[in-house]
């Protein structure tokens, strides 16, 4: 067990190290000189020569990835070319309301797929099976934006209920912050959830049509035993797995939901970093979010055992 | 000897779901919606009222009118025609993407399914390809080449390709096995014919219900390209960008996002809802269960 725990952990170092040749490749190999990328159609002799210098662009190309890599090892993000204020610094002011959003999502998410999936099985073809299906297909089919926006149009424009957009942190009070972060939150749920309603439906009717299941009926189980203890213990390991396989969902969601509900995020500062080719910012949140990406489904991975006993490393 | 040789009974439940014969209501409705888009974006010329560049500053911002059914934008121009002549370019990005990630994947899958020395290589790199969060590599990739339509279609064809690449050397690795795949290389067939002849068949039929997926996913992720500033220039109207220049409007003027999004939505739902009903049909297993 031990062993492939470790096996699993060091299993993340070479998947990682090719994220990092590929955030690295990405602006090498565009066309151009990537100096002239970062700095725009505008810039000056000396401006190009001030972003080479900066990022060491005038170095072999193994040198300056063995270099960035070092610099990355020590949590040395590098320093933005927009604000000229190191990257790691930026992103830790910036975390908190993407990961609290991300939090009450998953927290929101799972409460809600995991009942409407169990009772969509359970009521195979009934009303409530064909209304999470429809919800389900909906959830994938329409885009986040319009979802967010339909929200803020119904709940705060129509209704009143929310404020338009922006964001309050949780320190000035919890009503004051989840009446901020309701709706971008309830919008990223939408998607969420029909993911894992979806998934949650179709291992839940393979698993109700498992011999044991009859036994455990028969022997006078209550419905909600068989439902929750034998039937859904024994499809939770497929759920996780698509709720860690999910999570690059939620954070390609969250880069836009920020956008629509005006959320000084992480999702934000990358879209704004992108679109201001600051080209360290962009190559940190990358790293970052496919190591969260990584992290997550190791976790997950890991928890298999607890779930499903038969596993065994 | 009087069995059918195994690629075409591979090729039947393709056949199948080319003939469309046994379709529910649902996925029915779900093809016509679909036709229904695709005609009117296809016939936009003609049937669109007004250029959707032609500005007019007398009737910004304007609701439905004479001349202007679905109303006019921050510009004056009008709302229907631009969601009509959007949809081409926003349906021809993504059915490029949905294309050429299959090729592109197929090709891949298949070397790493065949060949073993091949496989650790191709799938680590597939494994990190699919650790990077797609939209963000995509945006990268469009602020990086420019706004060009082939920029955004290879921003949007890179993340989707590592799904294909799994599905297909899943099926490969399955097929190979198999004896007629065996008595193909005992027969001395050379490797390109057993990977074309007796390989490919088998993809095919999980790739047309991957590639629904996908393509219903390239249309989407265009429409977030566009509608974060980072897809093909706004002087060209798609459903994306026309959102994104409704954006700062939603509070007087919602419908900029809501045509579009709706338009957008149908067209995605019923690309979805038609790839459930050729996986339930290509799918025995579930077929059994329904049964």
């Amino acid at each position: 067990m031990l062993g492939y725990i470790l096996r699993r952990i060091l299993a993340v170092i070479p998947v990682m190290l090719l994220v990092a040749v590929f955030v690295f490749l990405l602006l090498r190999l565009t066309p151009g000189d990537p100096a002239a990328i970062i700095a725009g159609d505008m810039a000056t002799p000396a401006q190009l020569e001030r972003i080479r210098e900066a990022m060491g662009l005038n170095q072999p190309l193994h040198v300056q990835f063995f270099t960035w890599v070092g610099q990355l090892l020590r949590g040395d993000l590098g320093t933005s070319l927009i604000s000229s204020t190191p990257v790691a610094g930026m992103i830790a002011d910036r975390m908190g309301p993407t990961l609290a959003i991300a939090l009450l999502t998953i927290l929101m998410s799972v409460a809600l797929a995991i009942p409407m999936g169990v009772i969509a099985a359970w009521k195979h073809r009934s009303g409530a099976d064909y209304a999470v299906m429809t919800f389900s297909v909906l959830g994938f089919s329409v885009p986040v934006f319009v979802i967010g926006y339909v929200f803020i149009l119904l709940f705060s424009l129509k209704l009143g209920w929310f404020p338009v957009q922006g964001y309050t942190p949780i320190s000035e009070g919890l009503v004051a912050f989840l009446k901020n972060a309701f709706l971008p939150a309830l919008t990223l749920t939408t998607i969420y959830v029909a993911l894992i309603a979806r998934m949650t439906r179709a291992n839940m009717l393979e698993v109700l049509g498992e011999d044991y299941i009859r036994t455990a009926r028969a022997k006078g189980a209550p419905e909600h035993r068989v439902l929750f203890r034998h039937a859904l213990r024994n499809a939770a390991v497929p759920i996780l797995t698509v709720i860690g396989t999910g999570f690059a969902l939620l954070i390609g969601g969250v880069v836009v939901t920020e956008t629509v509900f005006n959320i000084p995020g992480i999702g934000r500062l990358t879209v704004d970093a992108i679109l201001a080719r600051d080209y360290p910012v962009i190559q940190a949140m990358i790293l970052l979010t496919s190591f969260l990406y990584v992290l997550v489904n190791l976790i997950i991975d890991l928890s298999y055992t607890f779930f499903d006993p038969r596993i065994r490393y | 000897m009087s069995q059918a040789p195994q690629p075409s009974s591979a090729m039947q439940p393709v056949l199948r779901v080319i003939g469309l014969p046994h379709l529910g209501i649902g996925p029915k409705i779900a093809a016509l919606v679909l036709a229904l888009i695709v005609a009117a974006t296809i016939l936009a010329p003609w049937l669109a009222p007004h250029d959707p560049l032609t500005m007019d500053p007398l009737v910004r911002l304007k609701g439905p009118m004479e001349g202007h059914p679905l109303g006019t934008d921050n510009y004056g121009r009008d709302i229907l025609s631009r969601v009509l002549i959007g949809g081409r370019l926003s349906l021809v990005i993504g059915i490029a993407a949905a294309v050429v990630s299959v090729i592109l994947g197929l090709v891949i899958g298949m070397i790493a399914g065949f060949f073993h020395t091949a496989d650790a290589i191709i799938m680590r790199m597939m494994d990190a390809l699919m650790a990077i969060p797609a939209i963000l590599l995509a945006i990268a990739l469009v602020a990086l080449n420019g706004p060009s339509v082939g920029s955004v279609i290879a921003a949007i064809t890179i993340p989707e390709i590592p799904r294909v690449v799994r599905l297909v050397r899943a099926v490969v690795l399955g097929a190979r096995e198999e004896p007629y795949v065996e008595a193909a290389i005992a027969l001395g067939s050379s490797t390109f014919k057993i990977l074309t002849r007796h390989l490919l068949p088998n993809t095919l039929a999980p790739l047309i219900v991957q590639g629904t997926y996908i393509l219903a996913s390239a249309i989407l992720t265009e429409a977030i390209l566009s509608f974060l500033g980072a897809g093909v220039s706004t002087e060209t109207p798609t459903w994306g960008n026309i959102m994104a220049e409704g954006r700062q409007f939603f509070r007087i003027k919602p419908d900029l996002i809501l045509y579009p999004g709706v338009m957008l939505s149908l067209c995605i739902l019923s690309i979805n809802l038609l790839g459930d009903a050729a996986r339930d049909m290509l799918d025995p297993r579930l077929k059994k269960r329904a049964g």
